[in-house]
């Protein structure tokens, strides 16, 4: 527990260091770059929780594809460089109130569970957080929302095909 | 958590970093001597017998070569890159079993890390798509535009490729009806999967060969078109790195396809003699790497535009065929394979 504990800290710091620092950054390269180190650290909170295949998910998908392709067009578009306010000056307000929102909704929370959340935890059963598991509550209880967002995905995809042919047409 | 436990898992991954290094050292040697004789020539022979001292030689020579940053180089990144580029190839064994269970002094030692894992396969992937970051960061921070347009391309090839390298691994996952390591190599006892697999096999392969930027899908550092890609601006033990990042690579995925593939440590007498498991695990290995020296040797370059599409036009749609004719076939059959 203690060794979890010292664990738990030392993530956390690092969590949240990369996540201001990406924030303040002025570079766009180093801001994805922070948030890489942060999807990083989110992972091993994963492992630390006993769930490896999100922890995994959580590397490939987040860290290892998005984050990828953040990269690729902001070097693609030699935008590194882009000053605050500007065309999205509304956005710094909204974002304040909307973090407040939330902060004051996690105090909440935590103060008011924080006395029975020992109590709570049950043992966890010896295929927790299993890709096994995960795959057959994934197509048996939550059937519906899988195949939604699967649909989701599929018209995304298609959508980006379409609009990109389009342009293509009108350049030539 | 023992101090006898932390002690065993500090040696064994002290040993997977040590294949890695000592591998590449003799994997450069091993490919200038292939090369050579595919191309009917002798190689380094001077620096020891068979030019066995060759790795070292050229070790010395690059510690002590000067070190240039660019003017226009972001400077922390620039050191990073490199390192950053390592990484990824020196932990992404942590999950191939070397052998079986082995005994040593009256005591029983597994010969793997971490191969029991239920998410191993996962492993494999999630560390072979950060491996990116360290070629898209060098290609970045040289504020050189070959080195960029090297990173750039580095980074979409290998977002390409992934995907059909993703859905290979599925047939053995399939197979196994485990994304444990340990289960798939157990699933190969009767048969490899390379005989059930062959097309996952061969998607495999060329896939693999795309990540690790090897010919003839080494675009990143195309000499005519980029001078030398993401690692034009590096020099000294700085380029060493990326040099031992993109050997060390090569063995990893050598190590993983003879593992999903080709039955991993397992060979006759195994189960007798413990020892006999690293050796055809090492041999195995080696016959990989030569078909991708093979390979280098034999094919020129593609095309940038030819490579995009015979990755996403032909070996994706052939991926996804395979993991639904597989798939049918199991459910057919009845999981009797």
């Amino acid at each position: 527990m203690t060794t979890d504990l010292a664990l738990f800290i030392g993530l956390a710091l690092i969590a949240i260091v990369s996540a201001v620092s990406m924030l303040v950054s002025r570079n766009a390269v180093y801001s994805a770059l922070f948030l890489v180190l942060n999807f990083l650290t989110v992972a091993m909170f994963y492992l630390l929780l006993h769930a490896a295949f999100i922890a995994m998910v959580q590397i490939t998908v987040y860290a290892g594809a998005i984050m990828v392709l953040f990269l690729f067009v902001i070097m693609l578009l030699g935008t590194e460089r882009e000053e605050i306010g500007g065309s999205i000056r509304w956005q710094m307000p909204v974002a304040i109130v909307l973090a407040v929102g939330l902060a004051a909704e996690l105090v909440i929370v935590i103060f008011r569970s924080a006395a029975g959340v020992q109590g709570q935890i049950a043992a966890l059963p010896e295929s927790f957080g299993s890709p096994a598991s995960i795959g057959r509550l994934l197509f048996s209880e939550y059937l519906v929302p899988f195949e939604a967002v699967s649909i989701l995905l599929l018209v995304a995809m298609i959508g980006t095909i379409v609009l990109t042919l389009n342009k293509g047409k009108e350049s030539r | 958590m023992s101090l006898a436990l932390l002690i065993e898992w500090a040696i064994k991954s002290v040993v997977i970093i040590l294949i890695i290094l000592g591998g590449f050292a003799y994997l450069t040697l091993l490919e200038r001597r292939t090369l050579a004789r595919i191309q009917v020539r002798i190689g380094p022979n001077r620096a020891g017998p068979w030019g066995l001292l060759q790795p070292i030689a050229d070790a010395i020579k690059l510690i002590f070569k000067e070190e240039l940053t660019p003017r226009d180089a972001d400077k922390v990144l620039f050191f990073l890159a490199p390192i950053i580029t390592v990484i990824p190839a020196l932990i992404i064994l942590a999950v191939i079993p070397l052998g079986g269970e082995a005994t040593l002094f009256g005591n029983t030692y597994r010969l793997d890390l971490a191969s029991n894992v239920n998410v191993g396969v996962l492993y494999i992937l999630a560390i072979a798509s950060i491996a990116v970051y360290g070629i898209v960061i060098a290609g970045w921070s040289s504020g050189n535009k070959y080195a960029l347009m090297g990173g750039i391309r580095s980074s979409a090839q290998m977002i390409s490729y992934e995907l059909a390298l993703g859905l290979s691994i599925v047939g053995p996952i399939l197979l196994a009806q485990s994304m444990s390591v340990d289960q798939i190599i157990d699933g190969q006892r009767g048969l490899w999967y390379v005989v059930l697999q062959p097309v996952g096999f061969l998607i495999f392969m060329l896939a693999s060969i795309a990540e690790v930027n090897r010919a003839p899908f080494d675009m990143p550092e195309a000499e005519q078109e980029l001078t030398a890609g993401y690692h034009t601006e590096y020099s000294g033990m700085k380029f060493a790195l990326f040099f031992m990042a993109e050997y060390g690579k090569m063995i990893a995925v050598s190590f993983i396809a003879a593992t999903l593939f080709l039955g991993g440590y397992l060979g006759p007498y195994v189960e007798r003699f413990w020892w006999l498991g690293p050796i055809y695990l090492f041999i195995k290995v080696l016959f990989v790497l030569l078909i991708i020296i093979w390979l280098r040797a034999t094919l020129p370059r593609f095309r940038y535009d030819r490579l995009m599409e015979f990755g996403w036009k032909i070996l994706l749609p052939l991926a996804l065929l395979n993991v639904l004719v597989t798939g049918a076939i199991y459910v057919l059959v009845g999981g009797a394979v």
